[in-house]
């Protein structure tokens, strides 16, 4: 959920703002202690069960307000006649390039994808570095040039930035945040809160590439492979949806956390159930064959370039349609279905015709040991 | 992809499963041994394919489960001294220990790594001279010969800074252990698959003999697992009691040599504790008395760690097959995978995880 970079992002960006952050934290009580010695664990940032935690236990009761509290990919604010949405998102990812992107497009892409996902056309962006003390400066300039160029190709502009350094060892070499403003199409209210019992559950294309592609270059876990990121800008994707059809519930992009957080997110904030069909979920082979070798589900593996459209059962071959003319969307396939039973979870039908649950992470997904 | 798709194939699976019902004149009781395959049965729901002819329960086979509570007090210790590395496989770090768990001590500035293959952590000892690294070597017979290899080769590079802390076990005495329970229900086992790739399964049918009890060695895929059912029915049905092997494509019956070997070698029997059952006569392995310096416990005196599980826990029913994960009161409730109680729910191969993870909305809590 980068709601939880949004506000700690934004909490960090001034001197001003994070005294005025410490302040608002020490008028409000928590309505669920944290005792003193519990600490962030990297699984606090893997969008699954403990980020929620700590948006509810910590970000919300500080920093609560009707905007924030829909907890969606962006918020969305009234100026005059105008819907804005607003989103920002840090990016750390490790390594800086991988095959597909690199953290200077992801950042571009991440930020313009989570302003699509509220139905907005993204305009603007703004971009902060936070650079690591010995980083070389051609490393900067090929992550920027990147930037430019996918910004380009979406058609937004960057439009301010800032950069800060700090001491070798306090950064991964380079940290970049980019926050994103965009128009809300008139007529089109989306929201997690809002699926329903008969909708059907598209997914954009196959799960599991971005994840897979920057763990094959991580060190110590080095396997030759051609999955590529699917890192792309999924706004005009988004355009042609709407071209078909307005009867969209809600749009989410399955990044960190993958498909199973989105949908079980969606089925807590709508309070139904959601039922997937295993056989129509698409995977690239070598994605899947790198799962088995790492023990590791796709369905909790990040994407960067795909969406999850719930969409009225009706209207749900139109908008199919839709996706799959656009070559971000040809994979497109109706995944599943919304419905009454056992609201809040996600199910998955086998092939065996049992139903087993899918869960949302507890934390990081770990590699099993046999 | 080859060796998979054809052991998923629904069509098989069902036909099989049909193949079980028709030959089953009344719910046997059978249990999977190994973690793996336990994730497996409840992922693909294959106890609720077959949940009239046969009843499926869950052995002591998930060896992060199965570590016991001091051990990790134990690796939880050496992680928060100052001089050194701990390297773990990943899904130990969330295990709870008394107090804490190794995420925890990494947060707290433990330096706790991470590795898929055991080799790493010699490489880590060999680029930090300076600082101790322990690798902690849990598992059954499957892990056992990548980490003797792991502590020969740290041996021929003359590594002074590497040691083992460890925790392995060996499956047939707990199969012992349960079948001379009063207890027991069960009446059929499936054994596992990667252990016998390593050790073949000629221990098994010294089980056999002795217990009248049928052993399948089976695989990990829902079609291996169906298969294996249908091969300890038609045992049951027929009043047979053999080690068959239906793992054929990794399993062979003298397992494999140079493996044994090296484990012979740089390891011995030993009693263990098991986390959930208590201690098990020769049911594990410790580092020979040769390699005392590459003994984590010696070199860092940890001997004197010990701990009580908790007390509201069934996990010594559960891990034994005496009882479901859902019988349990506190599962779900005072017991979750980010909460857990004890040893089953712990890693995502333990049965109460595995029945948490997969199978809740089938249960009323």
């Amino acid at each position: 959920m980068p709601l939880i970079t949004n506000t700690a992002a934004t909490s960090s960006r001034s001197e001003t703002v994070s005294n005025d952050v410490t302040q608002n934290l020490d008028s409000f009580t928590c309505p669920l202690p944290i005792p003193a010695r519990d600490r962030i664990l990297l699984g606090h940032g893997s969008g699954g069960k403990l980020s929620a935690d700590l948006l509810a236990k910590v970000f919300l009761p500080a920093l609560g307000n009707p905007v924030l509290d829909r907890l969606e990919d962006q918020a969305i604010v009234s100026l005059r006649d105008s819907r804005l949405a607003i989103s920002t998102d840090s990016f750390v990812v490790k390594p800086l390039f991988f095959r597909g992107g690199n953290i200077g497009s992801l950042a571009v892409h991440g930020t313009i994808n989570d302003l699509a996902m509220g139905g907005a056309v993204p305009l603007w962006l703004t971009a902060a570095f936070i650079l690591e003390e010995g980083l070389p400066i051609e490393t900067l300039q090929r992550v920027v040039v990147s930037m430019r160029d996918a910004a380009a190709d979406a058609g937004v502009q960057i439009v301010t930035g800032d950069t800060k350094v700090v001491e070798k060892g306090s950064a991964d070499g380079m940290f970049i945040n980019t926050t994103g403003i965009g128009l809300v199409r008139d007529g089109i209210t989306l929201s997690a809160s809002q699926a329903r019992p008969g909708d059907c559950i598209i997914v954009s294309g196959t799960l599991g590439d971005h994840g897979i592609a920057i763990l094959a270059e991580r060190e110590g876990l080095q396997f030759e492979t051609e999955i590529r990121s699917d890192s792309a800008a999924l706004h005009t994707l988004v355009a042609d949806l709407f071209h078909a059809t307005h009867e969209v519930r809600c749009l989410r992009d399955p990044t960190r956390g993958g498909l199973s957080s989105t949908l079980n997110e969606i089925a807590a904030s709508s309070g139904v159930g959601i039922e997937l069909e295993e056989t129509s979920i698409p995977v690239h082979e070598e994605v899947r064959g790198a799962c088995e070798m790492l023990g590791l589900d796709p369905l909790y593996v990040a994407n960067e370039g795909k969406l999850v459209a719930i969409v009225a059962a009706h209207a749900a071959q139109k908008a199919l349609q839709a996706l799959q003319n656009h070559p971000l969307g040809k994979e497109a396939r109706i995944i599943g279905r919304v419905i009454t039973e056992h609201p809040r979870m996600v199910v998955m039908r086998t092939p065996f015709g049992t139903t087993r649950i899918v869960d949302m992470l507890a934390g990081d997904q770990l590699p099993r040991i046999c | 992809m080859k060796y998979l798709d054809e052991y998923r194939d629904a069509k098989i699976a069902t036909a099989l499963a049909a193949e079980i019902r028709r030959r089953s004149t009344r719910p046997w009781v059978l249990m999977e041994i190994c973690g793996g395959q336990t994730h497996t049965l409840m992922r693909y729901g294959i106890d609720d394919l077959l949940k009239d002819s046969v009843q499926i329960v869950h052995g002591p086979g998930c060896p992060v489960c199965v570590t016991p509570l001091e051990t990790i007090d134990r690796a939880i210790a050496l992680a928060r001294r100052p001089d050194v590395t701990l390297v773990s496989y990943g899904d130990m770090l969330r295990v709870p220990g008394s107090d804490t768990d190794l995420f925890h001590v990494k947060a707290e500035g433990g330096d706790v790594r991470v590795v898929y293959s055991s080799m790493d952590a010699v490489e880590l000892a060999r680029k930090l001279p300076d600082r101790q690294i322990v690798f902690f070597a849990i598992g059954f017979e499957t892990t056992a010969p990548a980490h003797a290899m792991v502590l020969l080769r740290a041996e021929q590079f003359g590594l002074s800074n590497f040691s083992l802390l460890v925790s392995h076990v060996l499956v047939p005495p707990a199969i012992r252990t349960l079948l001379n329970s009063p207890h027991n229900r069960v009446q059929g086992f499936i054994a596992p698959g990667h252990v016998c790739a390593v050790v073949g399964f000629k221990e098994y049918e010294e089980l056999v003999r002795e217990f009248h009890v049928p052993i399948v060695v089976g695989g990990f895929e829902p079609v291996d697992l169906l298969e294996a059912i249908h091969l300890l029915v038609v045992q049951l049905e027929e009043r047979r009691a053999e080690v068959e092997n239906q793992y054929t494509r990794s399993v062979q019956y003298q397992g494999n040599r140079p493996a044994q070997a090296a484990v012979g070698r740089v390891f011995e029997i030993s009693d263990r504790k098991w986390r959930g059952i208590g201690k098990i006569p020769v049911s594990g392995l410790r580092l020979k008395e040769k390699y005392a310096a590459f003994d984590a416990e010696r070199i860092f005196d940890l001997q004197g760690i010990s701990a009580e599980e908790p007390k509201e826990c069934i996990s010594a029913e559960v891990l034994l097959g005496m009882k479901k994960p859902t019988e349990c009161s506190a599962f779900g409730v005072l017991c979750t995978p980010e909460k857990p109680l004890g040893a089953p729910m712990v890693s995502t191969e333990g049965a109460c995880a595995a029945y948490y993870q997969y199978r809740r909305h089938l249960v009323t809590v």
